[in-house]
């Protein structure tokens, strides 16, 4: 079954459609690309299949399921900004409220909860910042923490909304070496993305998205001119003359 | 139990009550939205006295808690018709309390909720309004209820406390992991309701705010833990509201005015000397990377 099987989905704000009836089958164990310009509707897709926007229509399935009854196998890495750094609270603090769906409502962190917590952060490389405040981190440190707080819920299906912008090299490389450590496992992992250059690179499927899904599938296939070309429109020439001044364009 | 006791036991009572429940509203940035509800509160001690014919605190608590709500749910309403926030705010907290204003004035003159009292507080006189209640006599009726209201903002904090810092922190990942993200939204409305009106005797309604915000945004630039947030809140509630009071006998001058001035400069205070926001700190370390600079 596949893991994710989503129909028909829009989504509009102030009657304006931001997506306009995506469907798609995501196939399991694969890492896939979600690229396309700005305001193509990317994070918005991710949002609606988290049921954090209302969709205007349209359904999402995780596993032949409602997202209801499949959150425990589900997680989700928002964007770095979407959240206040300044907040008074550590990095292990945060790992923790991965688990906050395990723990249930009303109780309390055990030694155990810490203890993987812990160990999700050593995964990303961060066990001697556990105790640090937030703010005291760079942006490529808080993005590792967000991972390690995605790997706390310890799900199959992994939702990441632009993971490597404005990360360091180091970062860039953990996280890359992570997405496919969690290929190995025979995870799903639905990544937005935007620097073209990386894409070959990173991903097996691709999606390319601008309010309506212009192509998906393995990224041999999909990731050609010809069809990035009716993804961005006019704005690739654009880019296409960065890429032979050899200037990169993320 | 003497005079002086019971105001500063009241004034404390405020501090912390106030103090504990503006920690979560300044990290979900919504001083305003406390501003608004101790305003339309008004309007919710009215119409509770209008039918139930009683001053008594229980009606009052329930009649400010719907009011409280409701508020920030006409807030709300507007903001997804497409008004800007603050306008939404603004509209619907002076059109309640505008009401209110106009019940007040028609209807419940010659009772003790006068529009004067209920925007200014008036400490001074709690002492002196005793009630008799589970038998126990003369504990003024503000110390019962600021009592059951602590009580009530404890109790949820330390429940939902986790709930709470997720829910402020990342409202994205709350939802998505299935916390009920609006309730959390409604209990806090709920308790930033009845904590207003039980401050209400003591400071009024618009010097409420200060107490809610001040001693919050205070801890916010002097710890970097939740918990510890929380604590220095409420000691810092507690330290505005005794010395103000003090300060405002010496002088002779307006009690609920001086607590929250001495919260302002509470805050003044660590905005200048706190070790990591301060701005002699910021100041000095921006001369450190500066020296750095030179130097290499």
């Amino acid at each position: 079954m596949n893991p994710i099987t989503a129909n028909n989905i829009t989504v509009a704000y102030h009657r304006k459609p931001v997506l306009q009836s995506v469907s798609f089958e995501a196939p399991e164990g694969k890492l896939i690309g979600i690229i396309g310009p700005n305001g193509a509707g990317k994070s918005t897709l991710l949002k609606s299949i988290l049921g954090l926007v209302p969709k205007a229509s349209g359904d999402v399935n995780i596993y032949g399921k409602t997202y209801r009854k499949q959150r425990q196998i589900v997680g989700y890495v928002p964007q770095r900004g979407s959240v206040d750094w300044d907040f008074p609270t550590s990095a292990l603090d945060v790992v923790l409220m991965g688990r906050y769906r395990q723990i249930g409502l009303f109780r309390r962190p055990k030694k155990n909860d810490v203890k993987e917590a812990m160990s999700c952060l050593e995964k990303v490389g961060m066990e001697q910042y556990a105790n640090r405040q937030i703010s005291q981190l760079s942006g490529g440190q808080q993005q590792r923490v967000f991972l390690a707080r995605a790997l706390a819920q310890n799900a199959h299906i992994y939702f990441m909304d632009e993971p490597f912008i404005g990360v360091d090299a180091a970062t860039e490389k953990a996280i890359v070496q992570l997405l496919s450590e969690l290929r190995e496992q025979g995870k799903t992992v639905i990544v937005v993305h935007h620097d073209l250059q990386t894409v070959k690179d990173y991903f097996d499927w691709v999606m390319l998205l601008n309010v309506r899904k212009i192509a998906f599938g393995p990224t041999n296939e999909t990731f050609t001119s010809d069809l990035l070309q009716k993804t961005y429109g006019g704005k690739l020439t654009f880019l296409d003359q960065k890429e032979e001044e050899g200037v990169p364009f993320a | 139990m003497t005079y002086t006791f019971w105001i500063l036991l009241t004034a404390s009572l405020v501090g912390i009550s106030c103090g504990i429940v503006g920690v979560l509203l300044i990290l979900r940035k919504m001083a305003m939205l406390s501003d608004a509800i101790s305003h339309t509160v008004l309007l919710g001690i009215i119409s509770s006295y209008l039918i139930t014919n009683s001053l008594d605190g229980f009606y009052m608590f329930i009649g400010a808690a719907i009011v409280g709500v409701l508020t920030t749910v006409f807030v709300q309403l507007l903001n997804s018709a497409g008004v800007q926030s603050d306008a939404a705010i603004g509209v619907v907290f002076t059109f309640l309390f505008a009401i209110g204003v106009i019940l007040v004035s028609m209807f419940a003159r010659d009772v003790h909720i006068d529009v004067e009292h209920s925007i200014m507080g008036e400490i001074a006189f709690i002492p002196w309004m005793t009630v008799d209640w589970f038998g126990i006599e003369g504990i003024p009726q503000a110390v019962w209820m600021l009592g059951f209201v602590l009580i009530i903002d404890l109790f949820l904090i330390l429940l939902l406390y986790k709930e709470f810092k997720l829910s402020s922190f990342d409202p994205g990942l709350a939802a998505a992991l299935g916390l009920p993200v609006g309730l959390l939204h409604y209990v806090l409305m709920g308790m930033t309701s009845i904590t207003a009106v039980a401050s209400f005797d003591a400071v009024g309604a618009i010097l409420v705010v200060a107490m809610l915000i001040a001693p919050g945004a205070t801890a916010y630039l002097l710890t970097e833990r939740l918990h510890m947030m929380f604590i220095l809140s409420a000691v810092f509630g507690v330290i505005a509201a005794v010395t103000g009071y003090f300060i405002a006998a010496w002088l002779n001058a307006s009690i609920a005015g001086m607590m929250a001035t001495m919260a302002g400069v509470l805050f003044l205070l660590a905005f200048i000397f706190s070790p990591t926001h301060g701005i002699i700190a910021k100041r000095f370390s921006q001369r450190k990377i500066q020296q750095v600079d030179i130097e290499t």
